[in-house]
């Protein structure tokens, strides 16, 4: 993601604190002995999360911690969020100032290991892409050699570009600008070929921001993976578990046609997966160290997986996400859930 | 014989009077003059009626959708200020209960007001900031009387940025003064003290403080202790100004001339009722410029506390614009914050003045 350059300097300092490790014991019972979880976030990302007008935080990793919350307490309004730069995240979770990183994080080696993290999975699937005007009439990103590319600097964006070019032998013309404001405006009066930047950003980009959407493509090469998920401390691994869980529930419970409005009837459900799930049939509870409604509570909060994904990022919001690599596996995406059982 | 009656006074030449003649004296009065006259009236014609047009007479006003200010030929958005002054105004603050930093609000100004008139000063005006400052608190926690509590997280916006800043400036003076005062001590150990704080603190960077109180400062506390963010930004502020004003002081205290100090002595005062009484009032006197020099500064540095994730007003305003759906208007946006900013920092600028007018001594040399 773009905030990732910073993780250099985090580093540094994390170094120390991995040596002399700062857990808050166990996560779950000081959550609810405080009776809230207190859940990192963003300073203002649109779709992941971001306040409102009103102050009220929204989008998909806000969404998490809301089902979070609900799984462990049964309420999901019992969570406070903190706003966190790049630079602070995993000094908050690593000192126990927060319970959860739900803050738009790369899963990458460095931080599940040396960082003293774990990452409990991926609620969004990014990438690195390209965009073009289709009148140039390219369809991969294999035939952009010379091309003029606008980037934002300071950002991996920028490194990954170098990156790929080079490793196929391609030459690129860099137009770097620096606020994103000029480097729509730049692509749009032509002054570059390219466009790149996370997809997510790009579709966003198309959608809101292009004359006309219909005239640019989105080439199908992503150049780098960007697995963005939440993140507990190491150390931890019963809170790791309420946490990964969570997130197999949600997108399981897309996967069985459960959502917020039938959810009452699946309770119901024969289906002896949604009877576990849904804890009709209990002990999925119990494993966990939940109550046995944990995943009722959860999707009762946010919906499915899917439900969070469109009303956060989807095609009715101003990003217009398609879902792609975050679809469900039956449907040609990545998200698969571990069997809940 | 001498004339009776005087001739009526001729009306001077109509070109050195009036409009006419000031422009003719100032701004037309050589050739390279006239040249630069018409420049920069060249650029202000080019410049201002597109300002205006922008700014007022294309402007979309009032509520409503974003798409309005996105059709051919709109100017600014004063909409989007309309849909995110709230959040811009007051942050993450629970959105009922923003008539508490409302009110904080209008009760400091109005202190500010009182305190400039300075019939009042006195020490009724210092307790009146002492129960004001206690009522402003309870107002923003809350936690009383049926007011929900709202934890110092959620504080944001004006609010934030005004008490980061007040509070800063009163506690760091007597700090800095107390420095400023160490430094030209003649006990080494306290002067050592002073001049290494001084000396560390202006080496670094504002922006290192606050992520040493920020990132660093929590990995150091035992497991599961931990101080509020906000509290931790508010004590590097502190020490940040501390260092500067100390400096500041330092320099109205060398100004002093050594006479003062003899006259103090010679009277047999104390080092401190020396200080209090014949030395810091014309110190301070001195300082005035530097110090609020310093204190705008300070106020506008506030604004680097976004780097920590604090919603001051500026970051309120950059979280505003990271909306989607009314992404863009950053002109709009800024120039809000910069409104009000300039009102602050303006109003500051121009009392001190005013100030150094009403308090000038034999000092001042014009």
């Amino acid at each position: 993601m773009k905030t990732k350059a910073a993780l250099v300097a985090a580093t540094g300092f994390v170094a120390i604190a991995a040596t002399a490790p700062a857990f808050a014991g166990e996560t779950l019972d000081a959550i609810r002995e405080r009776g809230t979880l207190i859940c990192g976030v963003s300073t203002g990302l649109s779709g992941f999360s971001m306040p409102d007008s009103e102050g009220n935080w929204s989008g998909i990793d806000v969404d998490f911690c809301h089902a979070v919350a609900a799984a462990i307490l049964g309420d999901s309004d019992a969570v406070e969020f903190v706003a966190l730069t790049a630079q602070q995240r995993f000094t908050a979770l690593q000192s126990g100032e927060i319970d959860l990183l739900s803050r738009n994080t790369t899963w990458t080696l460095t931080r599940d290991t040396a960082l003293g993290l774990n990452f409990a999975g991926v609620t969004f699937y990014d990438g690195q892409g390209f965009m073009v005007p289709k009148e140039l009439g390219v369809t991969s990103a294999m035939e952009l050699n010379g091309a003029a590319v606008c980037v934002q600097p300071g950002t991996t964006t920028e490194l990954n570009v170098a990156d790929f070019f080079r490793a196929n032998g391609m030459e690129f013309e860099p137009v770097v600008i620096e606020s994103l404001e000029e480097v729509n405006a730049a692509y749009f009066a032509g002054r570059c070929d390219v466009y790149t930047t996370d997809a997510s950003g790009l579709a966003s980009i198309r959608a809101t921001v292009a004359p006309n959407p219909d005239d640019h493509t989105i080439l199908p090469e992503l150049i780098s993976k960007e697995p963005l998920g939440p993140v507990v401390r190491h150390g931890d691994d019963e809170f790791l578990d309420v946490v990964k869980w969570t997130l197999y529930a949600l997108i399981e419970a897309e996967e069985k046609g459960i959502t917020q409005a039938n959810l009452e009837e699946m309770r119901a459900s024969e289906d002896p997966t949604i009877s576990r799930l849904l804890g009709t049939t209990a002990g999925n509870g119990e494993a966990l160290g939940l109550s046995e409604d944990w995943a009722y509570n959860a999707i009762a909060a946010v919906g499915n997986y899917g439900e969070m994904f469109e009303r956060n990022v989807g095609a009715d919001t101003p990003l217009a996400l398609e879902r792609g690599l975050n679809d469900l596996w039956t449907r040609g995406g990545l998200m698969y859930a571990m069997p809940a059982r | 014989m001498t004339q009776e009656h005087m001739h009526a006074a001729e009306r001077p030449p109509a070109l050195s009077v009036g409009p006419l003649g000031w422009a003719r004296a100032n701004l037309f009065n050589t050739w390279y003059n006239s040249v630069i006259t018409l420049v920069i009236l060249w650029a202000v014609i080019q410049a201002v009626p597109p300002l205006i047009n922008w700014a007022f007479i294309d402007a979309v006003w009032g509520g409503g959708e974003p798409d309005a200010c996105r059709v051919e030929g709109a100017g600014a958005c004063w909409s989007f200020i309309g849909e995110k002054y709230r959040l811009i105004l007051f942050g993450l603050y629970p959105f009922a209960e923003q008539w508490r930093p409302l009110l904080v609000m209008v009760l400091f100004i109005g202190l500010v007001v009182a305190t400039m008139r300075r019939l009042l000063w006195g020490r009724s005006l210092i307790a009146a900031w002492g129960v004001s400052t206690v009522v402003m608190f309870a107002l923003m926690y809350g936690g009383f009387l049926g007011l929900p509590f709202v934890a110092n997280s959620y504080w944001g916006g004006l609010p934030l940025t005004v008490g980061l800043s007040t509070i800063g400036l009163v506690v760091a003076f007597p700090l800095g003064i107390i420095l400023a005062l160490g430094r030209r001590s003649n006990m080494p150990a306290v002067r050592t003290l002073c001049v290494v704080y001084i000396e560390l603190i202006r080496g670094v960077p504002l922006i290192t403080v606050l992520f040493m109180a920020s990132v660093l400062f929590p990995l150091f506390l035992p497991t599961g202790v931990t101080i509020d963010k906000l509290l931790r930004a508010q004590v590097g502020l502190i020490l940040f100004a501390a260092a500067y004003l100390a400096e500041v002081v330092r320099g109205g205290l060398q100004a002093i001339p050594k006479g003062q100090f003899e006259a103090a002595d010679s009277l047999g005062l104390g080092y401190w009722s020396k200080m209090r009484l014949i030395i810091l009032p014309q110190a301070l006197r001195i300082s005035i410029p530097p110090l609020v020099n310093t204190f705008i500064g300070f106020f506008k540095d506030t604004t680097l506390v976004i780097i920590i994730g604090l919603f001051d007003l500026l970051n309120a305003a950059k979280t505003a614009l990271t909306d989607r759906a009314w992404a863009g208007f950053y002109m709009e946006a800024y120039l809000f914050c910069a409104i009000i900013y300039f009102a602050f920092c303006f109003t500051m600028s121009r009392y001190s003045q005013n100030l150094e007018r009403k308090l000038r001594t034999g000092h001042a040399r014009r």
